[in-house]
């Protein structure tokens, strides 16, 4: 028995993985959220925000990780738009511009937000450092055009915005080192206000950046998109995602639970 | 020449943009931001190489038939159609996007998904308490795991009913990440970017010259 334990098959913890992610998702139950500091300081920080505000989301997350900060750009988006703040959208990797297009333009539709007025998408350009420090002398020096080829100088919302110096706040949702990058870059050199939306496996590398306050906000994971989505209380992908997150986790630490018990009782036998 | 040339150049540019980061004078500046235009030009160089890169790499595979050598035929099916198509209409054009939301979307996210079968799996098999060190380890891990998603406190609040405070379980997911994990990611930070300090002078004065190539 004890032997069968140690060796299971890895096909039956793959079948084990597979219910656990496809039940939750098909029959969800909710639960109750705490909301963490990180995530409220952010969402405190939108709400103190007045009317005509502009904040900068940068999609730096590939098609392979969309899983979770696709939820978070949902549940921000929805806020700033609700609020009449604008949003100035970009991305730092090649592969996401369609993706996150496509994106604001939905989420935008729900909220009746009009292309140029209250969201701008300015798409990617290749560079990282070059296009973060660009950016903080003249966005139109490294967007000359937006995604839709508008030039940006004749885009009605970006007529009073030059650089960082009229963006309030700049989101990146990030599955990658690319926060990093920003808050090196345009924090410090520019003095531009960070927040991010991280996926779960680089939280830990954010949190020395929160207690120095060069991130004003963090969203860990689906954990940060269920709980900004209860600060709305507008339950979506987040608080789906993360109901799945909770079973694959509950089995992941009970299969090393069992794993471990297996091995104690096999050491013990050997002597 | 060959050496000396950009030997000179890393040092005049790295000595100006140094410069530039200490001094707000108007000239300073301007040669910050000229530089900067010019980085956005020589950027796209940089993807031109990689596609470079990546052609002769799989071009070789073909011609020496090595291992799975037909899918580096893939690649070039896939790589030619988006050209073909996506530089003469641009990115927004109706099938570049049906390619991209129906094709790339759902593999990338395809391959990215069987990482939770495998750390599953992988979990299972070697993640035991064979030394103190391992259990302290596992014990973390576990604890950030619970409090990272909403039965962990639910949990807590049920079975820790008698303890003097709630969602215990989020709160020391949060001590750890708070104390613990920012003692040692600030260590890690503290000498990557000191090596990055040495590193950066010592290519500015020409005494790394590994990047120029040629293996000195």
């Amino acid at each position: 028995m004890l032997e069968k334990i140690m060796n299971m098959d890895r096909r039956v913890i793959f079948i084990l993985v597979a219910l656990v992610v496809i039940f939750p998702t098909l029959v969800p139950v909710r639960m109750p959220i705490t909301v963490s500091e990180p995530t409220r300081n952010l969402y405190d920080f939108i709400e103190a925000l007045p009317s005509g505000s502009t904040i900068m989301i940068a999609f730096d997350y590939g098609p392979s990780s969309l899983a979770e900060p696709e939820p978070m750009a949902k549940a921000v988006m929805q806020h700033c738009f609700s609020k009449g703040i604008k949003i100035i959208g970009m991305t730092l990797l090649p592969n996401t511009p369609t993706l996150a297009h496509k994106l604001m333009r939905k989420i935008a539709a729900e909220n009746n937000a009009v292309y140029g007025e209250d969201y701008v998408f300015l798409g990617y350009r290749p560079g990282t450092l070059q296009v973060i420090l660009g950016m903080g002398t003249d966005i139109s020096s490294v967007f000359e055009t937006d995604y839709e080829n508008k030039t940006v100088d004749e885009i009605p919302m970006m007529e009073n915005i030059t650089n960082y110096d009229q963006i309030d706040l700049l989101l990146d949702l990030a599955s990658g080192s690319t926060t990093e990058t920003w808050i090196i870059y345009a924090n410090t050199r520019y003095g531009l206000k960070i927040a991010a939306g991280v996926t779960a496996v680089i939280i830990a590398q954010m949190y020395p950046y929160l207690q120095t306050g060069q991130l004003i906000g963090l969203m860990p994971g689906y954990l940060g998109a269920a709980e900004y989505e209860k600060l709305l209380n507008a339950p979506g992908d987040g608080t789906i995602g993360l109901n799945t997150a909770t079973y694959a986790h509950l089995l992941i630490i009970g299969l090393v639970i069992l794993g471990n018990i297996a091995f104690f009782i096999q050491r013990r036998r050997e002597g | 020449m060959k050496r000396q040339i950009p030997l000179a150049f890393c040092f005049l540019f790295g000595i100006a943009m140094i410069f530039t980061q200490f001094s707000p004078h108007s000239y300073s500046q301007a040669v910050y931001k000229e530089v900067i235009d010019w980085g956005l030009i020589i950027s796209p160089f940089a993807m031109v190489l990689a596609v470079v890169t990546l052609i002769q790499t799989h071009v070789t595979r073909i011609n020496l038939r090595t291992e799975h050598w037909q899918y580096s035929l893939i690649v070039f099916v896939g790589m030619i159609v988006m050209v073909l198509i996506g530089v003469p209409f641009g990115p927004q054009n109706s099938i570049v996007e049906w390619l991209y939301n129906n094709v790339q979307v759902p593999m990338d996210a395809s391959m990215f998904s069987l990482l939770a079968f495998f750390i599953a799996s992988a979990a299972f098999r070697a993640f035991r308490a064979r030394s103190f060190e391992a259990f302290l380890l596992l014990a973390t891990a576990m604890i950030v795991m619970i409090g990272n998603v909403p039965v962990g406190d639910l949990v807590w609040n049920k079975v820790m009913s008698w303890m003097p405070w709630t969602d215990g379980a989020s709160w020391l997911r949060q001590w750890i990440l708070d104390v613990l994990n920012n003692a040692a990611r600030r260590g890690i930070i503290l000498g990557v970017s000191l090596g990055v300090i040495s590193q950066s002078i010592r290519i500015i004065l020409g005494i790394e010259r590994s990047y120029l190539g040629g293996g000195d």
